[in-house]
């Protein structure tokens, strides 16, 4: 019973912090714009609707603090006030602490003393803004905490403040299990029942009763505090199997006329009811029948509080009767919004994108049976079956996909909050806000967000006094960027300001002995210096950033999500920070490579092209591992020597198939090489075991291929034996234990049920980089023995 | 109206709700046929349901459609709490007590 109660006051604490968002958002931009009206009005409606829910619901403290915020706005919006920087801070603040107290409900707990002292200071400061006249007002309508008070409109719609309920349960309730007197049982636990009138009419004499079959309808007029919904709510599990129509109080007598048009066979008898239930008086309904309901405004969701019932006048304050209008208008507006849109678990989200894994690998499993099976029809189900897996799987990643625009925008109250503190003048300029991402990496991209901003308006913008001196404009500006980028999203965070001292850097790491004095670093080297631990050259520490504490921490949470932070920065001019997240975190499009026995997977959007390693070409680097690639000097590593996989006694290379082919071949070909030595089908496997020479014959020579691939500007190439073509992958993570291994980013498990190691591109690209750097010939000794 | 007027008592026990309400009609339809005047005593019904208020308005309709007198009595609390709930004490005509509230 209670869980109903339970479910419309969480529908009631998302509301509120939704509201609470774009009471903050609007806050933000009414600045830039104090006279515009709508704006005004919108931060008016926020809290409007956070007190008039607020009170259904019995909260004394959140009704209390809201009114008085909204009584300040209410002046605003009269034009009794301007808004101006500080109301703004002040409404921000009255705003965080709305957000707290509702924190308090959802987690059921009372505010603390520190609230309430927060509390009673904003509405000093409140008041302040609200004069002689207003005060008294203030605290009017909460003194009866919870309930909202609503006069009959005058002349308006019916003259009852009592909620009507006319209720026709089916025949089968009572087969189904339900007691029909069970619901109107509950409804008094939340209200009371003016008068009831069960209708009888339908129940036949004994002899002719069935007495499974429910007969019995209501027709109640009913007094509750409770809003519409909890009302509908009541009757949830008899939606389907009873007719349920419940007016609000001071419906438009039309309503009740159509009530009375909707049950034809009983149209007097009903106008009769909702006599004696007292919902109407005899004049409405004689005007009612006669057609000449006037028509009028639909009032709200009235209540009055119980105990109250013989109360006949109120004395009502007119904002109080507003709220309960908006709260009534936002009903229906939700109504209107929820047809086009579900709220969805995440968690239901993340089990089916998980069954879609399950689902990937099942297909090729199918995709490699069919092939074995050598069936063409069969062969060609499993590929549409594929091809639809494939989608599937895309719309699904795409369920998870949400745009960057939100998290951008929490930016806006953070550089608002942060310049204030630093008493610099920063503005924030956001691009690329429509940019999708996973919603778990929006999630947790968040706080390394903030770290970044906070630290480019510390460190990087310079005072005013200063950003004049260098001949810029005295207010800093911060910009938020994002794109995608081959398989990633770039997430940049770029600042105006001085741009990073690599002099000081250095020295401060030399100091911290993080680097030798001599050692030759790179820009970008010196610049990822400042991520390390404790390493900070601000020289006054602040409570923002400075302490070296942060910047550490911000590339451990971006690599977590396998993703990485760089930096560019040009003295006097600026500093970006660009951190580069995978786009999803679940599922890849893969290239499936082979080496010896093994098998690797590179993701598919970091692959560029395939090329040949001749033989003229190996001789040609001399030792070194780089290779003449259109001119170019390409790098690359032998994954055989990077994970020391033992040579095979023959490795058939199958590199001129085409892609599908090859993806298919993947499996048995791989097994045929774990099992015998490589061969491409089971026949031919045979053959070719039997006869070493004959598969030397057949392939004379060895051949490389070079994969290339790309991550943030680099190109490398890795050496492999076979390219077996496109792979879906769900990506499994390693396990602790091989927290440490370096190459490799997660497995993945084949058709065929083997296993496939994904290959960790930009980390391999990073080390062909370095290497290359420091001109080291040998082959990657660090993690020779990781296979 | 009775030729007989030979009155017959008939007290129900336990639930009257959906469970028993069968057993209930064909019982009262046996009185309804065997006597004139029946006397329902509900002193024990526990509990009442819907079905069971549906079996107490049709057989004040079978009474009436045979000229026959069928009365409850002694209403029990649940009995009692039922009919209040669905204010149908006054319907069904039978003098009740009642209830005070707590």
């Amino acid at each position: 019973m209670s869980s109903i109660l339970d479910d419309a006051l969480h529908t009631f604490i998302a509301e509120s912090r939704e509201l609470l968002d774009q009471m903050e958002e609007a806050l933000l931009r009414v600045e830039q714009a104090p006279d515009d009206p709508d704006i005004v009005a919108a931060i008016f409606r926020a809290a409007h609707t956070i007190k008039g829910s607020a009170g259904l619901f019995g909260i004394d403290n959140v009704v209390a603090f809201t009114h008085v915020a909204e009584s300040v706005l209410d002046r605003v919006r009269n034009h009794e006030l301007r808004i101006d920087a500080d109301l703004v801070a002040l409404f921000l603040a009255a705003c965080d602490h709305i957000g707290i107290l509702i924190e308090h409900v959802a987690e059921h707990t009372e505010p603390d003393a520190d609230t309430l002292a927060a509390d009673a200071a904003l509405v000093a400061r409140l008041r302040a803004f609200l004069g002689e006249s207003a005060a008294p007002k203030a605290t009017a309508p909460v003194e009866r905490a919870g309930s909202v008070e609503l006069e009959p409109p005058a002349g308006d719609g019916a003259d009852t403040d009592n909620w009507h309920l006319s209720l026709r349960f089916g025949a089968d309730v009572l087969k189904n299990g339900m007691d029909p007197l069970a619901f109107i049982r509950y409804l008094t636990t939340f209200g009371k029942i003016v008068r009831i009138v069960t209708l009888v009419d339908k129940v036949p004499p004994l002899a002719a009763i069935d007495p499974e079959v429910n007969f019995l309808g209501f027709e109640i007029s009913y007094n509750s505090t409770a809003d519409k919904s909890t009302i509908e709510g009541a009757f949830e599990f008899v939606r389907d199997d009873a007719n349920i129509r419940i007016l609000p109080p001071h419906s438009r007598i039309s309503e009740y006329l159509r009530l009375i048009e909707r049950l034809p066979d009983e149209d007097l008898r009903v106008g009769e009811i909702l006599l004696r239930c007292g919902t109407l008086t005899q004049v409405e309904l004689d005007d009612a029948l006669i057609g000449q309901a006037a028509e009028v405004e639909q009032t709200g969701a009235a209540a009055r509080p119980i105990g109250e019932m013989l109360l006949k006048q109120k004395r009502v304050q007119p904002q109080v009767v507003e709220a309960a209008l908006d709260k009534q208008k936002q009903i229906k507006e939700h109504k209107a919004a929820e047809g086009s849109l579900i709220r969805v678990n995440a968690e239901k989200l993340d089990e089916h994108i998980n069954l879609i894994g399950e689902l990937i690998i099942a297909s090729a499993g199918a995709s490699l049976i069919a092939q074995r099976a050598n069936i063409p029809d069969l062969f060609e189900a499993a590929a549409r079956l594929s091809r639809l897996v494939e989608e599937v799987r895309d719309s699904a990643l795409t369920l998870r996909m949400v745009q960057i625009g939100a998290t951008f925008n929490k930016f806006q109250r953070v550089v608002r909050d942060v310049s204030a503190e630093l008493k610099k003048d920063i503005r924030l300029e956001i691009s690329g806000a429509d940019t999708e991402l996973d919603k778990t990496v929006v999630e947790k991209i968040g706080d390394p967000l903030t770290h970044l901003v906070r630290n480019s308006m510390d460190h990087g913008i310079e005072a005013a006094e200063l950003r004049l001196a260098r001949g810029k404009p005295a207010h800093g500006t911060i910009r938020l960027n994002a794109y995608h980028d081959s398989g990633s999203i770039v997430i940049e965070v770029s600042d105006d300001g001085g741009g990073l001292n690599k002099e000081r850097i250095l020295a401060k790491a030399v100091e911290r002995e993080l680097v030798k004095p001599d050692q030759p670093l790179s820009d970008s080297e010196i610049y990822n210096l400042i991520f390390e631990a404790g390493f900070s050259t601000a020289e006054k520490v602040n409570n923002l950033s400075g302490r070296g504490v942060g910047m550490d921490v911000v590339r451990r949470n971006i690599t977590a999500l396998r993703g990485t932070v760089e930096i560019d920065s040009n003295e006097g001019v600026g500093t970006t920070m660009r951190v580069r997240l995978p786009l999803t975190l679940a599922i890849i499009d893969g290239f499936l490579v082979g080496v010896g026995a093994s098998s690797f997977v590179i993701p598919l959007d970091m692959v560029v092209e395939c090329v040949e390693l001749s033989e003229a070409e190996t001789a040609a680097a001399q030792g070194r591992d780089h290779l003449n690639l259109r001119g170019e000097v390409l790098p690359f590593i032998r994954l055989k020597h990077l994970f020391d996989i033992p040579e095979p006694s023959a490795v058939i290379e199958d590199g001129e198939a085409d892609d599908d082919e090859m993806a298919a071949f993947a499996g048995s070909s791989l097994s045929g090489i774990g099992a015998n030595g490589g061969v491409l089908t089971a026949e031919g496997a045979a053959a070719l075991a039997a006869d070493p020479e004959l598969a030397f014959i057949l392939h004379p020579v060895k051949r490389e291929n070079v994969v290339v691939v790309q991550y943030a500007g680099h190109r490398a190439g890795l050496v492999v034996e076979q390219l077996l073509g496109e792979f879906q992958t769900v990506i499994r993570p390693l396990g602790l234990v091989f927290n440490g291994l370096q190459g490799i980013s997660g497995f993945t498990i084949l058709g065929n049920g083997h296993v496939a190691l994904i290959l960790d591109v930009p980390g391999l690209v990073r080390r062909v980089a370095t290497d290359d750097r420091r001109r080291l010939t040998s082959h990657a000794p660090a993690v020779a023995e990781i296979a | 109206m009775a030729e007989q007027t030979a009155l017959l008592h008939v007290a129900l026990r336990g639930e009257l709700t959906i469970a028993t309400a069968a057993n209930v009609r064909g019982d009262l339809l046996e009185a309804l046929t065997t006597a004139d005047e029946i006397e329902v005593d509900l002193a024990h019904v526990t509990e009442m349901d819907s079905a069971g208020i549906q079996i107490m308005v049709a057989a004040k309709r079978e009474a009436t459609a045979r000229s026959k007198i069928l009365r409850f009595v002694a209403h029990s609390p649940a009995v009692l709490d039922t009919l209040d709930l669905t204010d149908l004490a006054a319907y069904l005509g039978d003098p009740v007590l009642l209830q005070s509230r707590s």
